[in-house]
């Protein structure tokens, strides 16, 4: 047990270990934790396992700094939602926060009484439901359809293009939507040059949801089969063999081999789908809001900004996304829950 | 020496096995079936739809960029297929003004962008890569609640206001600087490092950030080069945060001067001449403002490709 002697730091003083129990420890189970295992480090006080790792902590110490700022203050910034906040009590709007009038859930009475945030509510639902339906399926089949494909060249190819449009800004995406579906892009006029009426897809409410779909499979349809790509691979070839000497011909493969092994994939992302109802698309929608009118296009996120940061009525807004977030939040943690009971892994370990 | 002889003879005969080309199918497995041939059109077609689909719309955008005012006119519009190449356009625009103004602003918070949000995830992936270290528990746990539920646009938007970022870079980088998933994707590759590796350079005397610069990161290229590129991508594409925190004409990124060129049909400041005097097609210049925009995202994304699948797997495995 000569590596065992070896102290873990060069700093041994760091860390009182002795050789004996250590030579124990090693002899008992060669499976050890690399560094600072369970047991051994539990014991230490507090203050040496803080000299030892006081490095690990200055290292995340940024990225905690960051996340609690932007991330963690502003969840308590949401207390506006229950004030008449006005910006103009101090010199810093953050400061006024304090020192704005307490109004209870006013702001949530006058929301419920709005029928724009019912009308919000719906299109949310609405651009929900045919994402699941229209978005949700088609990366799997590409993925099958790439799956099968068995020279590497090609397969390469293919996928560099299907994940191009994912890196691609929303801004670029929807531009380029309008030069090719709208009033005068390429289909509408080539229809007109050959004396047909054009069209303008882009400022029709009507179909405005289901081009919002079209849209979201164009850029991100390619980029979801990675996944998938990745559960496939870790298919054992045997099974294949076996199921094809039993006379499984390909379909029945397919069926009974492929499919079971992106079962629990499949499942994840229909919870984390789920869980994430409520937004559904933002930028992509903002940057529709103008050419389509506000009936076709207002979600609950585009509701949010509109109400807060365009009319600046801060609190009711604020109140607008803590609804949004509490329902939110509440979806993950169901779905996940629903993810459990079917036996799959689901978003967080139980 | 006969033992010599037969040794070097395979040796000889190597070269002349064509090698097979990456293009060619691999040997089928004895008990696969041949694809039959309606089968293997089939597919053909769906893949083709997919590529064209994806390809064609950027064709467009591409080939219209590089033409004259003439040609432009003759087409109605959009140019398919292309009659001579010019560069006019991307001379005009890169000749001062607005957009050149606004794609050395997108530039710039790229790079100084992703250098910080890389230094800041490596550093904290690192920091919680050692499982049993102090707080490192705590500290996870602090940083997944933020996947589950965010803040709200509207408190996040005071906050910011409050700091004073309002009409700075700052604006652009610090707010979305740290990404958890992707901390979260780098610190699941740490941890696949061999143990044995960093304790042995523990012992000759290294501390953790030695450990992290010279044995860490020269093994993690890969993962490393994935996290930069998403975020790269990240800020190029970024314009909701210049249309809220900025309110300076001058200050405003490439996406946000493409929204008011291509989608408010607004003319870009700053260039004149060859528009006024008919040279120049207005469209051309919209073209090749987007083609400025997805030109550094469809060159580099190829690169990094191959390793996409490890570095979302790994993401994947949380906790």
């Amino acid at each position: 047990m000569s590596h065992s002697t070896v102290p873990r730091s060069r700093a041994g003083a760091k860390t009182p270990e002795t050789t004996p129990v250590e030579s124990d420890e090693a002899t008992g189970s060669s499976a050890r934790p690399p560094s600072g295992s369970d047991g051994r480090a539990g014991k230490l006080a507090l203050r040496l396992r803080f000299r030892r790792d006081r490095t690990l902590i200055l290292m995340t110490l940024p990225a905690v700094l960051l996340i609690l700022v932007f991330n963690y203050i502003p969840i308590l910034g949401n207390v506006v939602a229950f004030q008449d906040y006005d910006p103009y009590l101090s010199e810093n709007g953050f400061i006024a926060i304090f020192q704005s009038p307490w109004v209870g859930v006013e702001q949530f009475e006058r929301i419920f009484a709005d029928s724009a945030f019912w009308h919000a509510v719906q299109n949310t639902f609405v651009l929900f439901f045919l994402q699941l339906v229209l978005f949700f399926p088609i990366p799997i089949l590409l993925a099958l359809l790439i799956n099968s494909i068995v020279r590497p060249r090609i397969r390469a190819v293919a996928q560099a293009i299907m994940y191009l449009p994912h890196f691609f800004s929303w801004v670029l995406v929807v531009t380029v939507f309008m030069q090719i579906f709208g009033g005068a892009g390429v289909i509408a006029q080539t229809l007109r040059r050959h004396g047909y009426d054009g069209f303008d897809l882009m400022t029709n409410p009507e179909i405005f949801k289901y081009l919002v779909t079209v849209e979201m499979i164009w850029k991100d349809a390619g980029w979801g089969i990675i996944v998938f790509l990745a559960a496939l691979s870790s298919v054992s070839h045997d099974l294949y063999e076996a199921a094809a000497m039993d006379g499984a011909g390909r379909w029945r493969r397919m069926w009974h081999i492929t499919l079971p092994a992106l079962r629990p994939v499949i499942a994840l992302l229909l919870v984390l789908r789920v869980g994430d109802a409520l937004t559904v698309g933002f930028e992509q929608l903002l940057l529709q809001r103008q050419a389509v009118g506000v009936d076709a296009s207002d979600v609950l996120d585009t509701y949010v900004w509109w109400n807060g940061i365009r009319n600046q009525d801060f609190s009711y807004a604020a109140a607008a996304g803590l609804v949004k977030g509490v329902v939110g939040l509440a979806l993950v943690l169901t779905a996940n829950k629903v993810a459990h009971l079917m036996g799959e892994q689901g978003v967080y370990k139980k | 020496m006969s033992a010599l002889v037969e040794k070097a003879a395979p040796v000889d005969e190597r070269p002349t096995v064509p090698k097979p080309s990456r293009w060619a199918a691999p040997p089928r497995p004895s008990w696969e079936e041949e694809p039959a041939k309606a089968g293997l059109a089939g597919k053909g077609i769906a893949l083709g739809f997919a590529c064209f689909a994806i390809l064609f719309p950027l064709w467009i955008v591409i080939v219209t960029s590089l033409q004259t005012k003439k040609t432009i006119d003759e087409a109605g519009g959009l140019v398919v297929v292309p009659k001579g190449i010019t560069f006019i356009a991307y001379q005009e625009l890169l000749s001062g003004g607005q957009v050149q103004t606004a794609a050395l602003v997108s530039v710039g918070v790229t790079v100084v962008g992703t250098l910080f949000s890389m230094t800041v995830s490596v550093l904290c992936a690192y920091g919680l890569s050692r499982v049993g270290s102090l707080g490192h528990r705590w500290i996870l746990m602090t940083l997944l609640a933020t996947m589950f539920f965010g803040a709200g646009l509207i408190p996040t938007y005071l906050l910011v206001q409050g700091l004073g970022l309002t009409d700075t870079y700052l604006a652009l980088i610090l707010p979305s600087a740290v990404s958890v998933f992707n901390i979260l994707v780098l610190r699941s590759f740490f941890m696949g490092i061999s143990p044995e590796l960093i304790d042995s350079a523990r012992i000759d005397g290294a501390g953790d950030w030695r450990i992290l610069w010279q044995i860490v990161m020269p093994l993690s290229r890969a993962v490393l080069a994935v996290i930069a590129l998403f975020y790269a991508v990240g800020y190029w594409s970024a314009w909701f945060n210049a249309s809220i925190y900025l309110t300076d004409q001058d200050m405003m990124p490439l996406q946000n001067v493409m929204i008011q060129l291509v989608q408010k049909q607004e003319r870009p400041v700053g260039l004149s001449a060859q528009i006024n005097t008919g040279q120049l097609s207005p469209l051309a210049i919209q073209m090749a403002v987007m083609v400025m925009a997805l030109l550094p995202v469809a060159v580099l994304s190829p690169f990094v490709q191959k390793h996409f699948k490890k570095g979302m797997l790994t993401g994947a495995v949380k906790g």
